[in-house]
């Protein structure tokens, strides 16, 4: 027999439902059928580690990526945090990747249409790994606000979008880091989609003066709360 | 510590996530036999999902997970780790090449159907779902228990992916449908 230790729900109190119709897009693409509950299984307590990617240096900086020796336009930012389970465990060598808009608002992606300049010195792309105490770092530049078609003068906030795995195929997330007192987040349904206030407070960041580095940039602390363990393991047919 | 929620990966993940390679799961080394799986994503309206992106988790040949948590006595295949990551194109078409899985435990002493797991995402989604292939010429479909736990017959069938060769390679055909009177079956885990 093996000993499966499962991984706790989904708390749907925190995520957003499938379908949130001042979110246009969900409105077609949510699944409606009621969801069919799963035993967890190796199948879901197992899952992508990613032990072996190397990430080559400068990943993590998004700010000097694009070309040898050219800086991205715009203000910089630190961000650290550290990535947990909801046990408050920290979760070691985790992969994390990163994208977003430039400083003005514009993705180097052909869909994006915002008649915004790109920056031939930034892509929007890095990928970072947490420590042994699962704490992780980036360096990037302040994402701009940019219009999008939802709704009359509909504008997302400044976010950064985030993917990350965890240990099990049930903890993956991928989320969005908006940033403290901006005015665009009360009238983001993107943001609005999650039920409670406290859990869309959990999407903005702080900002953390013990991150800022003297004369070159403000930081700003995120932490990252995956899908805990459960304490009572049940048995498995295995071996 | 409360769960971070989940927020969509909007129309421009490709920037972040997906490149050329990652749909191939395989190298030269790999054991066991070769597939290829495609598939389309549709929304509720039956139109195709150019911005979707499908991520599969599965077991190696011998079926046995690349984890430390799977510790049964079966080969690891060094040249396998089972994941793989697709964007859809404009025809809202994903695809992999992998290796068919073996069979892994389930609860109760239960054995599980060869599958592969599948977590799909969308702009439009404010949560990725999560599916599962299974092959509609494996016997052991009939007692896998979770293909049993759902209720609707019919529904089963939206997990089936059909075998077809195609130039001497064999294909799996896996199409999503995110909404609809066939909605494939999204489970809660």
């Amino acid at each position: 027999m093996m000993e499966i230790k499962p991984y706790n729900p989904r708390d749907w109190k925190s995520h957003p439902p499938y379908m949130f119709k001042a979110y246009g897009s969900s409105v077609k693409r949510g699944p409606l059928k009621r969801l069919v509950p799963i035993q967890q299984t190796l199948s879901e307590i197992t899952g992508p580690l990613f032990s072996d990617v190397r990430l080559e240096p400068g990943e993590n900086d998004l700010t000097r990526s694009a070309n040898a020796g050219m800086e991205a336009m715009g203000e910089r930012l630190i961000v650290v945090g550290r990535v947990l389970d909801e046990n408050d465990r920290p979760i070691p060598n985790t992969l994390i990747e990163i994208w977003q808009a430039n400083a003005a608002g514009r993705y180097r992606h052909a869909v994006d249409q915002h008649n915004a300049p790109l920056d031939p010195n930034f892509i929007g792309a890095g990928r970072c790994v947490t420590n042994d105490k699962g704490e992780y770092r980036y360096l990037t530049i302040r994402p701009g606000a940019y219009p999008w078609l939802n709704h009359a003068n509909a504008w997302r906030p400044a976010h950064i979008h985030l993917s990350l795995f965890g240990p099990s195929f049930v903890t993956r997330l991928v989320t969005q880091l908006f940033f403290p007192g901006d005015p665009l987040i009360p009238l983001d349904p993107i943001l609005n989609s999650i039920p409670s206030k406290r859990a869309r407070q959990r999407l903005i960041a702080s900002y953390a003066h013990d991150a800022t580095e003297p004369e070159f940039a403000l930081g700003y602390r995120f932490d990252i709360v995956l899908r805990g363990r459960q304490a009572t393991p049940f048995e498995a047919a295995g071996k | 510590m409360k769960q971070t929620p989940s927020q969509t990966v909007g129309p421009f993940y490709a920037i972040g996530l997906t490149r050329a390679t990652m749909n191939i799961l395989v190298s030269d080394a790999t054991q066991g036999q070769r597939i290829r799986i495609e598939g389309q994503v549709f929304d509720g309206d039956g139109q195709t999902v150019p911005d979707a992106m499908v991520e599969i988790w599965q077991a190696n040949a011998y079926g046995r997970y690349n984890h430390p948590d799977d510790k049964q006595e079966k080969p690891l295949d060094p040249s396998f780790m089972g994941w793989g990551r697709s964007g859809t194109d404009k025809t809202g078409l994903f695809s992999f090449e992998t290796v068919k899985p073996g069979s892994v435990p389930g609860p109760d002493e239960s054995a599980q159907a060869p599958h592969i797991n599948v977590t799909v995402f969308a702009r439009g989604m404010l949560v990725h779902a999560y599916t599962r292939i299974y092959f509609t010429d494996e016997m052991a479909n009939k007692t896998d228990p979770v293909l049993n736990s759902i209720k609707n017959k019919e529904r089963r069938q939206t997990l089936m992916a059909a075998r077809q060769e195609k130039n001497g390679k064999t294909v799996y055909r896996f199409d999503i449908r995110l909404q609809g009177e066939n909605e494939t079956v999204f489970f809660d885990m």
